[in-house]
């Protein structure tokens, strides 16, 4: 993807009625965004964590599927577990999140992702996550 | 700050009524918001306990080949189920943050039924509580996942804004 325009493509329904998109793709790991809206709030005036917590993970997922692609493998990715620290409230605005790739070995991968709001070197959420992979059945 | 958001001092009046009815909070809290949004219920609870639950639904899903639910969904209803059970334990409200949460996936949940979490605060210090939690889709032996965290209690100030 080269544009800036952002794309829900390849996003799972529930990316898509949280309202993520994929923004750009920032050095092979996709950013994926989502402005603040009623059903993402948690306390009054707060992003939800859980909805952050989504955010973080579509993000995890996004790069070890552009790792994968890029490696020219189909596999499944499934998370096995994630481990989410929040460092800020979430405020009522656009969320951006981008993964990195620690390791992608054959059975498991290991993405760190970190969440941002208007200044990127501000994070307010990181993350862990491990996901196995698996072959795709035909 | 917007006055829509400031303003609701209903809800602040509501949470610093003094006791904490976890029936009576979901049904103020939960209806609206991210909580609203995915359909969290309350469905039980004991001194230090808390059972929160939410239908599948299609638009929840992660993996629309199989119909499994995301896990987005789930982080969501164990965060809030981790959350209740501190106030449960402590028979009030007290403002508080999530520090960490760690989730482990161990195994899909069935498309179609219901999820529930039991959640537990397991330890209270006086500005940490501890607390852990499953997601099961009806038999609470063979979860959906696991979930261990910590919430970090705040000024009210810090929560309310």
């Amino acid at each position: 993807m080269s544009d800036q325009t952002p794309s829900s493509f390849g996003l799972s329904p529930y990316a898509k009625a949280m309202g993520m998109a994929i923004a750009e793709i920032d050095a092979g790991s996709p950013v994926i965004v989502m402005d603040f809206a009623p059903h993402a709030m948690g306390r009054p005036g707060y992003l939800h964590g859980g909805a952050i917590g989504g955010v973080l993970e579509m993000a995890g997922y996004a790069a070890i599927a552009a790792e994968l692609e890029r490696q020219g493998l189909t596999m499944r990715i499934k998370p096995i577990n994630v481990s989410t620290e929040y460092l800020r409230s979430g405020l009522p605005e656009r969320i951006h999140a981008r993964g990195e790739v620690v390791r992608a070995g054959r059975r498991v991968a290991n993405v760190r992702v970190e969440a941002w709001q208007s200044d990127r070197e501000r994070p307010v959420a990181c993350c862990w996550i491990n996901f196995k992979l698996s072959p795709k059945e035909a | 700050m917007d006055q829509s958001e400031n303003s609701d001092s209903g809800f602040q009046r509501f949470v610093k009524d003094g006791g904490f009815n976890p029936a009576a909070w979901s049904r103020r809290m939960n209806f609206a918001g991210h909580s609203g949004f995915i359909g969290m219920r309350y469905r039980d609870h004991g001194d230090t306990w808390i059972e929160l639950e939410f239908d599948w639904r299609e638009d929840l899903v992660g993996d629309p080949d199989t119909g499994v639910l995301a896990s987005g969904p789930i982080i969501s209803l164990l965060d809030n189920a981790t959350s209740m059970s501190v106030w449960t334990r402590t028979r009030e409200f007290r403002p508080q943050v999530t520090l960490d949460l760690r989730v482990d996936y161990t195994r899909a949940a069935i498309p179609g039924k219901t999820i529930v979490a039991r959640a537990e605060c397991y330890q209270l210090r006086r500005s940490m509580a501890f607390v852990r939690g499953i997601a099961h889709d009806g038999d609470a032996a063979d979860p959906v996942a696991h979930a261990a965290g910590v919430f970090m209690l705040v000024e009210g100030q810090e929560w309310f804004k």
